[in-house]
């Protein structure tokens, strides 16, 4: 039964490898991530948010609806949390 | 149950410490716009103050100083005012989160009131994510000692 499990790991991982051949090579800056918004942003962003830092610009501006719900994320596995824990405490003074 | 620590070395030099450490999450917010930090790593520096203090002092006094009331509120606070400002931008004619609409109350220009924005929006992010730490250690460290915490606490 291992021998079928390392022969299925194996095929596997050479399935993935052979998948990545086929991708850009690193920091191409001729590959599809490079050529479709990047250049706009790298051109644009003092200009339209006087922000020297791209990241800070996109991460808040043109992506402000994704940060959003990064901060709900947070909030809501926050309040997650205190409920879970919290109402195991009332439980366990109701005893 | 996270108690007082009796060594008095290590609770002097948190003491001195938070103060210093509350004022560099602040640079790192502030300082979004020009080096790497922002709402979630300030957030997160903020938090560790209040944790080393619930840490060396318990929890007892810490939550005189900042209730668990107040840190439910302050992490509601912070995702209040993101999606506010958001608000804000459609009641100005604009699209959702589009701060360019925000020079007419600010009263600069678009690109500047963009740069506003994001920095009102990273305001926003850092209260959450520091209520959020603090909450979720607090909930954490009480939870084994049921008994205790009633006690002292309720």
């Amino acid at each position: 039964m291992k021998i079928v499990n390392l022969i299925l790991v194996l095929c596997i991982g050479g399935f993935l490898i052979y998948g990545t051949l086929d991708m850009p090579g690193w920091g191409d800056p001729d590959s599809p991530a490079s050529k479709h918004v990047s250049p706009r942003y790298i051109q644009k962003t003092i200009e339209e948010t006087a922000t020297p830092n791209m990241v800070t610009s996109i991460l808040a501006d043109y992506r402000g609806y994704d940060t959003m719900g990064e901060t709900t994320v947070i909030f809501t596995a926050g309040m997650a949390c205190i409920l879970l824990l919290h109402g195991s405490i009332r439980k366990n003074r109701n005893d | 149950m996270i108690r007082k620590t009796d060594d008095i070395i290590i609770r002097t030099v948190a003491r001195i410490l938070v103060p210093f450490i509350q004022i560099y999450a602040l640079y790192v917010i502030m300082h979004g716009h020009y080096s790497p930090g922002g709402g979630f790593q300030g957030g997160v520096i903020l938090g560790a103050s209040i944790i080393l203090l619930l840490i060396t002092h318990g929890l007892v006094e810490t939550t005189k100083k900042i209730s668990e009331r107040a840190i439910a509120i302050f992490s509601s606070i912070g995702v209040f005012i993101y999606a506010g400002i958001g608000v804000l931008c459609l009641l100005l004619y604009g699209n959702f989160l589009d701060y360019s609409k925000l020079s007419v109350i600010l009263n600069v220009t678009p690109a500047e009131a963009r740069s506003m924005g994001i920095l009102g929006v990273e305001i926003g992010v850092s209260f959450t994510v520091m209520a959020i730490m603090i909450s979720i250690f607090i909930s954490i460290s009480t939870t084994e000692d049921h008994s205790k915490y009633d006690k002292e606490h309720y």
